[in-house]
């Protein structure tokens, strides 16, 4: 009944082709963004910001990368983990050499070596596919973690091998650092992700992206009609790196502070940002930010009701947890294998004709 | 329903933080996950220590103290969680019982100026109290606890090493490495040869690093282990026939849960450790009556007065006697944290005062200042008995080498310094 697309005349291509063509939908968008820069950053705290906020954005950016190579392209890859540790040492390697450049640029190069890593290990997705493509992408994991353990260069010989994030400001506000506001680290995350989510949006509805998803839905056929796997392939590789990059920068230097490779980096976080883009949607920008909404933010949230609220013991409340949220994945993939985007595009399918379905 | 649905999330989110008032230390502990069989314990003793001092003497100082939970893990992500969601209740004092934590809430506590007190864990060189205002580590750290080791072995073998082979096994992590530096002082000092041999966490598979020491057959093995680990370590030396009274494990790496698995194959494994163990302490008979016999033990009391357990009810000890000391300094019962930092730093745990508490010769004395956060890093070393089930102590309370760990120390601490753009205090 309000929503719905009569009434709302498209005059161009620009308007036909544009990112939310319902009336409702831009205005939802539009006041999302109202709500992100104009009332959040005021009333912010530093546990909204740092058990809620801060890692959704970032691994919302992180799922990001990683759509596009796996959703979008099809190259399935288990490195998530190492690519974000490739992004967390060069930027602490950037931000101690040259402390006087802006913390922004370093995360921005940051993502930019993590895109040459990531072509470099895309190099055996020209031969290989699937699964064998996925055992590769797990060696560069691997590969990754154990070199940044090994070589004393990248944690420039701390005893410990733990990287720490020094203070750097952004226009004043410290965005790195112990004395960064809560609403500083928000902010920075949220114009990366906000950023990031535009060219995403932009590069998959460009002839960059129809490439990859010729590639993605039958390779063959796509050579055939003249799309060169090659490019397509590394410059999702290099798209997809870059994103995972600059979220591991974010991940280290603005969220954590400190790290170390095999704690922060390891396996566990490559499964983590799969499961996010399984479970939001594959090949859907909104499905990577449903995505890393439902695994930031549900354990936090099932946390806080069964101890805070129910008063269970901790451990109880963590082992549920983890069968709740684990259930929960299964439930969702047998129910909507598409994810959470899928869900969401239903619904407004439905709300489109309410209240008189065919 | 959305509405209902959004309220019930805002509620939940909001339903972290206990009531304000009262002393509030919380306790980030971890019962899940691979290192969960050792944090159990070590959380109850914690949690015990107060319950017995708020049902016996009322709290301290008639402040009733509040020890709320969170569970990280040993997740360094989960951990940052725990401690926004607890600082905002006063909180005191933090304990996270990870090395990977600790080095991520250094510098945030430093920023919230909460106390941190890491016990046997965390940056050793967070001894130096003029870099590290906020940190402690009393009574020992892991460079005491190398020293500790090197210097039984010296004791050993008539105070000469020279020649002998020494290879530490160590979780790849922040952790495994702390020792790394000092033991390469002391094979330089000593004239033994050192090799490292890293574990990738959490430590369920170690083959391939057993099978490298049966090559090299080394005279003695350190470990530096946490959790599943140890067990690993130990059944895996014991299946190379490795003379156990030749291995040697930190404080971390010698409980009960490291060694009963193995059985037999364990006996005469020896470990560093840092307070005394089992239950022959008075402290014990007004545990039993006010927390254990009434049901208010934590977790059911399943794990008292095991080498953990004595770990963590040493730390309450420790910071409860900070608290003492800083109502005393400050006039006042209820403290604040900035306080409870002067209380630390002023701290002076005598043996008549262990005494005092029900727990004669438990711990070396503890004695900080202002520029000493580590107290005298004195250790014992103790001995698993395989048919008794038990540790016994076999050497009195030692000083590390100072002379090899206080340059390290001061080198540490000023690279800190340097690094995060500190002034270093005048004390």
């Amino acid at each position: 009944m309000i929503y719905r697309e009569a009434g709302d005349f498209k005059t161009g291509y620009r308007d036909d082709g544009q990112t939310f063509p319902i009336r409702l939908d831009r205005w939802g968008y539009y006041a999302a963004l109202a709500v992100a820069f104009g009332i959040i950053p005021f009333v912010i705290n530093d546990y909204w910001a740092n058990a809620v906020f801060v890692p959704f954005l970032i691994y919302a950016i992180a799922a990001l990368g990683l759509n596009i190579l796996t959703g979008y392209a099809g190259q399935v890859s288990l490195g998530t983990g190492g690519f974000m540790a490739v992004g967390a040492y060069a930027v602490y390697k950037l931000m101690t050499a040259f402390p006087e450049i802006s913390v922004v640029i370093h995360i921005l190069l940051a993502g930019g070596i993590t895109a040459v890593v990531g072509m470099l290990f895309g190099l055996p997705s020209l031969r290989i596919k699937g699964f064998y493509l996925a055992v590769a992408t797990l060696a560069a994991q691997f590969f990754l973690v154990w070199l940044f353990n090994k070589v004393p260069w990248f944690y420039n010989y701390s005893a410990s091998g733990q990287i720490n994030a020094p203070e750097r400001t952004v226009l004043g506000w410290a965005v790195t650092g112990p004395a960064t506001s809560a609403a500083g680290k928000y902010l920075v995350c949220l114009i990366f992700a906000l950023l990031l989510a535009w060219v995403a949006r932009n590069l998959t509805r460009g002839t960059l992206g129809r490439k990859w998803m010729a590639i993605r839905d039958m390779d063959i056929a796509a050579e055939i009609i003249g799309v060169n796997p090659l490019t397509a392939k590394l410059s999702a590789f290099a798209v997809s790196s870059f994103f995972i990059g600059v979220a591991g920068a974010l991940l280290f230097a603005v969220y954590l502070g400190a790290a170390e490779v095999g704690e922060a980096f390891g396996i566990n976080k490559s499964f983590l940002v799969l499961f996010m883009i399984i479970i939001g949607g594959l090949g859907s920008i909104f499905g990577s930010f449903a995505g890393a909404a439902f695994m930031v933010l549900l354990p936090v949230l099932l946390k806080n009701v069964l101890v805070g609220s129910f008063g269970w013991p901790t451990d109880l409340a963590a082992h549920f947890e983890l069968m709740i949220v684990g259930a929960l994945i299964v439930f969702f993939l047998i129910v909507e294998p598409h994810g959470l985007a899928r869900l969401w595009a239903l619904a407004k399918e439905k709300l489109r004709l309410w209240p008189f379905p065919h | 329903m959305k509405t209902k649905l959004t309220a019930l999330v805002a509620a939940g989110m909001m339903a972290a933080a206990p009531a304000m008032a009262d002393l509030v230390v919380p306790n980030l502990s971890y019962r899940t996950g691979p290192y969960g069989a050792n944090g159990t314990q070590y959380a109850d003793g914690f949690n015990d220590y107060f319950t017995l001092l708020n049902e016996r003497d009322g709290g301290i100082g008639g402040e009733i103290v509040q020890v709320p939970e969170c569970e990280t893990a040993y997740n360094t992500e989960k951990g940052v969680e725990c401690y926004e969601s607890t600082k905002g209740s006063g909180a005191l004092v933090y304990n996270p019982l990870s090395t990977g934590i600790t080095y991520q809430l250094i510098p945030k506590v430093s920023v919230d100026k909460i106390p941190l007190y890491t016990p046997g864990y965390g940056r050793t060189s967070a001894k130096n109290g003029k870099v590290f205002e906020w940190v402690f580590n009393a009574p020992a750290n892991y460079w005491d606890g190398a020293s500790g080791a090197i210097n039984y072995l010296l004791a050993e073998n008539g105070g000469d090493l020279n020649g002998k082979k020494i290879a530490l096994v160590y979780h790849n992590s922040a952790y495994g490495k702390e020792p790394i530096r000092t033991l390469q002082d002391l094979a330089a000092k000593h004239g033994f040869s050192l090799t490292e041999i890293p574990v990738d966490a959490p430590g369920q598979e170690q083959k391939s690093q057993w099978l490298q020491i049966r090559r090299d057959k080394p005279d003695y093995v350190l470990i530096w282990g946490w959790g599943v680990m140890n067990q690993a370590a130990i059944q895996e030396a014991a299946n190379i026939r490795f003379p156990m009274e030749n291995f040697i494990g930190i404080w971390w790496s010698g409980s009960e849960v490291d060694v009963t698995p193995v059985g037999a194959g364990a006996n005469g494994y020896k470990a560093l450790t840092f307070h005394g163990v089992g239950t022959e302490y008075p402290i014990y008979g007004d545990l039993k009556q006010y927390v254990i016999d009434p049901g208010k033990a934590s977790q059911g009391g399943e794990h008292v007065g095991s080498v953990l357990y004595s770990r963590g009810m040493y730390a309450a000890l420790v910071i409860s006697e900070a608290i003492r000391k800083a109502q005393e300094l400050a006039g006042t019962s209820a403290i604040t944290a900035t306080q409870l930092r002067d209380g630390f730093e002023q701290l002076d745990i005598t043996p008549a005062r262990l005494e005092e508490l029900g727990l004669p010769d438990f711990g070396p004395e503890i004695k900080m200042t202002c520029d000493n956060h580590g107290g005298s890093g004195m250790s014992r070393m103790q001995q698993w008995d395989a048919a008794a089930g038990k540790w016994n102590l076999i050497t009195e309370f030692s000083e590390p080498d100072q002379e090899v760990l206080a340059p390290l120390i001061t080198e540490d601490s000023e690279a800190y310094a340097k690094e995060a753009g500190i002034t270093p205090r005048d004390c």
